[in-house]
């Protein structure tokens, strides 16, 4: 059994907000979800299941769907941090598989950056009942300085250079410039990012994402109910999930859990990777893109510093166009979680919809790929593959 | 660089399965646990083991271990590493009383606690 074809994105919408201290968290949901039944040409009474993940502020979904007033038969708020989104689309087309729903809204919304939330290095405060807390929060693993390990150790292993993780952050500066709503629109150079203020070794400021305010939503159904609506057809081909964490101390931060969640995604989309034309990959920093090119297998462990140099990842330059909305590393992060936004991109690819500049030519099959949590201590994975039909 | 000033370490939390370990920690032993069926060491310490839920017990580790990687955070002025205890496993931890610059992944470090609002916590220096 497979969720293969099953499952359609109908309707796609990101949040034009970048900073919204006039807005509250439930209602860049409700904005964002009404965004999206629009693109697709369904109402709200339409929607039958619903997916979140954590940003979705209240019990559960349970304080955001009573915002929108949804009348539910399926809900879902499975939280494995940013990468939730790309998890709930496969979620949301078992759940139409199964019978459970029709018309699924996947949302997330939140305002990090008019809350002036540290993101990248604040410290979190323990909680003696997460299982890990006792053992690490006094050590003060913030994001920069765990996802440093992971970029310290892969230089350490492979000879990876901050000069080839910089060219990533370089090409998606190069497809941001198009994006009107991109917080980052200046092209950077290789030399810019290297120089740019050290933040946690090895990682420079120009290798982290921005901090945003913001949102999105999706909406997936059935194959009998998207033919009947007007936009293209964008069918979910393959999904994968998994996690890696620390192993009982069994630490190896040479790879992540990509290597699981995007074999299976892969395995079920019957695809190759020469077939990908366009593939919307996590960048919470460098590290986490050149880390999960390699894990889902676009170049052999170790390569990926090779693989993204020199404009690997430009559109209309290199071999794998990636994150031509300008991704998180200069577009948009919204509420520290940039799953949703990933898949979105890979949707306008796929629909022929992206900015002409970075309009990748019959983009038949896409990949979505995320990261959720921490790569160097624990995170959830999760890939997806969507067609064109 | 230099050795940096180390900053002022935030207290740690504690629940059932770790009062021992800190409780250990205010006399100087640096503690981990076993497995009893498969034997094998992990961390951080656990009631039931993470590779066969077998039963674990307490043995006092050699302290001894060598840096699988580490960042510096120059704004706070700590630097977060993953440091491969003699015994095994490999766990987070801060390094102490070094100069960032001097310090290499696959660089021998020994337990130093470090004394926080709370209780002492092992952190590692060169050794
Ligand atoms: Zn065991």
């Amino acid at each position: 059994m497979s969720i293969k074809g099953q499952g359609y994105i109908v309707g796609a919408f990101e949040h034009p907000t970048r900073k919204a201290p006039d807005l509250s968290v439930a209602q860049i949901h409700a904005e964002s979800a009404a965004g999206a039944l629009a693109d697709a040409g369904l109402t709200k009474d339409d929607i039958d299941g619903y997916f979140c993940a954590g940003d979705a502020a209240g019990m559960g979904p349970i304080s955001v769907v009573d915002y929108m007033n949804l009348r539910l038969s399926w809900l879902d708020s499975t939280d494995v941090g940013g990468t939730s989104y790309i998890g709930a689309v496969g979620h949301a087309t078992a759940a139409i598989m199964a019978g459970k729903c029709n018309i699924a809204l996947i949302t997330l919304g939140g305002r990090p950056r008019s809350e002036g939330v540290q993101t990248g290095t604040g410290q979190r405060a323990g909680n003696p009942q997460v299982a890990d807390s006792p053992w690490e929060s006094h050590f003060s693993p913030a994001t920069t300085n765990v996802y440093g390990m992971v970029a310290a150790r892969h230089m350490h292993e492979y000879g990876t250079t901050s000069e080839q993780l910089a060219w990533i952050k370089v090409a998606a500066s190069h497809h941001a410039q198009w994006n009107e709503h991109a917080m980052l629109r200046n092209v950077v150079t290789v030399e810019e990012v290297v120089n740019s203020p050290m933040v946690s070794t090895p990682l420079h400021r120009l290798d982290c994402c921005v901090i945003s305010d913001g949102g999105g939503a999706l909406i997936v159904t059935r194959p009998e109910i998207a033919k009947t609506l007007k936009r293209p057809l964008v069918k979910v081909r393959g999904h994968g999930e998994s996690w890696k964490g620390q192993m009982g101390g069994d630490v190896d931060l040479s790879y992540s859990g990509a290597r699981w969640s995007g074999a299976a995604a892969f395995a079920e989309a019957g695809v190759k990777h020469a077939d990908i034309k366009y593939a919307s990959i996590y960048d919470s920093f460098t590290i986490t893109v050149l880390m999960q090119l390699e894990d889902l297998g676009f170049c052999e462990k170790g390569q990926g510093g090779k693989f993204v140099a020199d404009g690997n990842l430009i559109s209309g330059v290199g071999k794998l166009p990636f994150n031509t909305d300008g991704g998180g590393l200069c577009n948009n992060h919204p509420a520290n979680r940039g799953g949703i936004t990933k898949v979105i991109e890979a949707v306008r690819q796929l629909r022929g919809e992206a900015h002409p500049k970075v309009q990748v030519p019959s983009c038949d099959i896409a990949l979505a790929h995320g990261t959720g949590g921490l790569l160097g201590s624990r995170h959830g994975s999760s890939t997806l593959i969507l067609e064109r039909e | 660089m230099g050795i940096m000033e180390d900053r002022k370490m935030p207290p740690n939390c504690t629940n059932p399965e770790s009062d021992p370990f800190y409780a250990a920690a205010e006399e100087g032993k640096f503690m981990i646990r076993r497995c009893t069926s498969c034997k094998k060491a992990h961390w951080y310490p656990r009631a039931v083991c993470p590779f066969c839920f077998g039963s674990t017990e307490w043995e006092q580790a050699s302290g001894e271990g060598t840096i699988y990687s580490f960042s510096t955070m120059l704004r706070s002025n700590f630097t977060m590493a993953y440091v491969t205890l003699k015994e095994g496993p490999t766990m987070m931890t801060n390094i102490v009383k070094a100069d960032p610059e001097q310090l290499k992944i696959g660089g021998k470090v020994k337990v130093v606690f470090v004394q926080t609002d709370a209780n002492k916590v092992p952190c590692f220096e060169p050794a």
